[in-house]
């Protein structure tokens, strides 16, 4: 059976802790951009979490909302792309072929979400994070653009495992770093061509809703509207 | 023949004879200011591109400002050449070639920032179809890679529509000249003799090139504006962006042929040549883009307040009134009010008045391809991925080099080729002689010339 990867987010759970996203620079070996550069707009994260402000103290409510690639399946970083770096994979995924990459900057700049992040430099790690790169993904040179790529890296790990032990996947089996490490388990990842699994379920949820949906693009990540009040 | 025609063979070829100190002077430092450009470059393909002031979100600044801007510039010259010589606008005669030059040039720079403003420069062969072993095409879904057919096709017409009635020119120049001079022209002249049959097939081909390359420089421009237009992103997502970067281009490039034409003739003495009537009509021309293009950024901009698109109106009062809208401002006045009121009075509309309305439109659609770049980029849809842009000094360097490059050109130009066709200035005196020459004879003499 071939795969559709999906990925739903809670944001009733979520408390912004941001665990997500440093497991997120573990896992990809993504660089730490540094003060200075950060300031410059260049701070580096395939996954943020969005921070939005509601009603005036002592009555303000604060808000989180992690964005990362949408995985979209109309995506328009991929049509913009003049060389193929940016493509959609037979499993739905919006790959990015760092090696094919000349640095365009189309597809960051036609991306609705603004999730894709630019090498600027060559990538430089605060230490000691320089001495636990992960084998599995690739470092990106200077001039390359990089993003979420729902750790690839362990659906292609997995995928071989099963494949190997002559089994399907299981639901919940694989997860991407995120989705690991998050406390309050507000995010799930699974595969949205199973019926049965997890998101496929979520994913016709009254709460769930697909961000800038009216752009078009649509995208494989469902969002899980707040309902608690506090 | 007339001594009109022989006055006008030696002002028109004593530029390309007698060299004066002045001359290597300014293309001294005309290079030390591209090489501050190449500088700059060097710079930052060696440390990043990080050196320029672009961030996340704002991918683009600058370089395809620059982009835009010079590739519209290139729309002076062919375009206005092909329309004026398709309606057999007399007056266009001294016009042709200054105009049909910059064309050249400007796409010659317009043309590097695509590959300039890679992140990875070296690798920009990959935007070409080249016969890969494997196998690998570009994507052809890309508007960039629209742009790489769009801008080579112009590229290669417009300087096919700028030799072709150099030939004769460069033959006379052959003639009148010993030494590398008649080495080099005799190979740029092709064997031009001047016969009726030279003169016939030249006339069809400039005939084909006007009329081929009206839609080229059309299309040109609305690609480029494709750039912005396919990205489904707030105040570049618009139908309306392919007529207004046309209308936007011509504009601009009449206003930077009326600063050449103007510095042309101060400089090389040709005020015999380059009437004030040229000005004047020129001015009308600039005047009526103007207006066009005042229609198309209030048709924009009116549909888009009318439309009320959250998204859209985030970046509408933007540059209406918030943090872009100082540059804003200063671009309608540049780009309208300003040549408006010059141009509308016959008092104000000499060539030091059609001047500074160019020099104010030049300014204006700088600006304005800047505008519809940057608050886009840093205002899209998520709040909290809001950006701003300052530009940093070798992106600045790199705009300065872009104006040096292009004077530089022109002047290296106007000292190898008359910069005003000598033998269209000839026929415009003597038409009979021009198409109805019966025989050789005739049409050589009307060509060379001689007294």
């Amino acid at each position: 059976m071939s795969h559709r990867w999906g990925m739903v987010v809670d944001l009733d759970t979520c408390t912004g802790c941001e665990a997500c996203v440093v497991a997120c620079h573990a896992e990809n070996n993504i660089p730490t951009a540094g003060p200075a550069e950060a300031a410059r707009g260049r701070a580096m994260h395939w996954l943020r979490v969005e921070r939005y402000w509601e009603g005036e103290y002592p009555e303000a409510k604060l808000k989180f909302r992690p964005v990362l690639c949408q995985q979209c399946d109309a995506a328009p970083c991929e049509s913009v792309c003049p060389t193929y770096a940016s493509h959609h994979t037979d499993e739905g995924l919006n790959a990015q072929v760092y090696n094919r990459c000349i640095g365009t900057r189309y597809c960051a700049n036609a991306c609705p979400y603004n999730v894709r992040q630019f090498n600027f430099f060559n990538p430089t790690w605060d230490k000691p994070l320089h001495l636990q790169f992960n084998p599995d993904v690739s470092i990106r040179e200077v001039g390359v653009m990089e993003k979420c790529t729902f750790c690839v890296q362990r659906i292609k790990a997995a995928e071989i495992t099963a494949d190997a032990e002559k089994r399907e996947l299981k639901d919940g089996e694989l997860k991407p770093a995120c989705a690991q490490s998050c406390p309050a388990t507000a995010i799930a990842f699974g595969d949205l061509n199973d019926p049965e699994s997890k998101v496929s379920r979520l994913f016709q949820s009254g709460r769930g809703e697909k961000l800038l949906e009216d752009v078009g693009t649509q995208p494989k990540i469902v969002y899980l509207k707040r309902q608690a009040t506090a | 023949m007339s001594d009109y025609a022989v006055a006008l063979t030696d002002d028109l070829l004593r530029p390309l004879i007698k060299t004066s100190w002045r001359f290597w002077t300014l293309v001294v430092l005309l290079l030390a200011v591209v090489s501050l450009g190449i500088g700059a470059f060097a710079y930052q393909v060696n440390a990043g591109i990080g050196v320029w002031g672009l961030n996340s979100p704002v991918f683009w600044a600058f370089d395809i400002t620059n982009f835009v801007f010079w590739i519209g510039i290139s729309h002076a010259g062919t375009l206005i050449s092909a329309i004026l010589r398709l309606v057999n606008a007399e007056w266009r005669r001294p016009v042709t070639r200054c105009a049909e030059v910059i064309t050249v040039f400007a796409l010659m720079i317009g043309a590097m920032f695509p590959i300039v403003h890679l992140g990875r420069p070296w690798l920009f062969f990959w935007l070409m179809p080249y016969p890969s072993e494997r196998l690998i095409w570009p994507n052809f879904r890309s508007p960039l890679v629209w742009d790489f057919f769009a801008i080579s096709t112009y590229l290669t017409g417009s300087s096919l529509f700028l030799f072709l009635p150099t030939i004769p020119d460069f033959a006379l120049v052959r003639d009148k000249t010993t030494g590398w001079r008649n080495r080099l022209y005799s190979i740029l002249a092709l064997g031009w003799t001047g016969t009726t049959k030279q003169w016939h097939r030249l006339e069809s081909a400039m005939q084909i090139m006007a009329i081929a390359i009206v839609p080229v420089a059309v299309s040109v421009h609305t690609i480029v504006s494709f750039d912005f237009s396919m990205a489904p992103v707030p105040m570049w997502h618009s139908t309306i962006f392919g007529p207004y970067f046309v209308a936007g281009a011509i504009f601009s490039g009449i206003a930077a042929l009326i600063i050449a034409m103007a510095a042309l003739r101060k400089f090389l003495h040709l005020e015999k040549y380059l009437h004030p009537v040229h000005f004047e009509n020129l001015g009308k021309l600039l005047l009526m883009m103007s207006l066009l293009w005042g229609y198309f950024v209030f048709a924009e901009r009116l549909t888009t307040w009318y439309g009320n698109g959250v998204s859209e109106m985030t970046v509408f009062w933007q540059t209406q009134r918030l943090s872009f809208a100082p540059l804003y401002w200063t671009m309608v006045t540049a780009n309208f009010i300003v040549p408006v009121i010059i141009l509308s009075f016959r008092k104000l509309r000499t060539i030091a008045g059609c001047v500074v309305a160019s020099f104010g439109v030049v300014l204006g659609m700088w600006l304005e391809r800047f505008l519809i770049i940057v608050p886009t980029l840093s205002h899209k849809y998520l709040p909290y991925s809001w950006g701003s842009y300052r530009p940093r000094t070798p992106e600045i360097l790199l705009l300065i080099a872009t104006f040096g490059a292009m004077v530089l050109f022109y002047v290296l130009f106007s000292k190898l080729v008359p910069i005003i066709s000598i033998w269209e200035m000839k026929i415009g005196q003597h038409p009979q002689l021009a198409h109805e020459s019966q025989t050789t004879d005739e049409a050589q003499t009307m060509w060379r010339t001689q007294p």
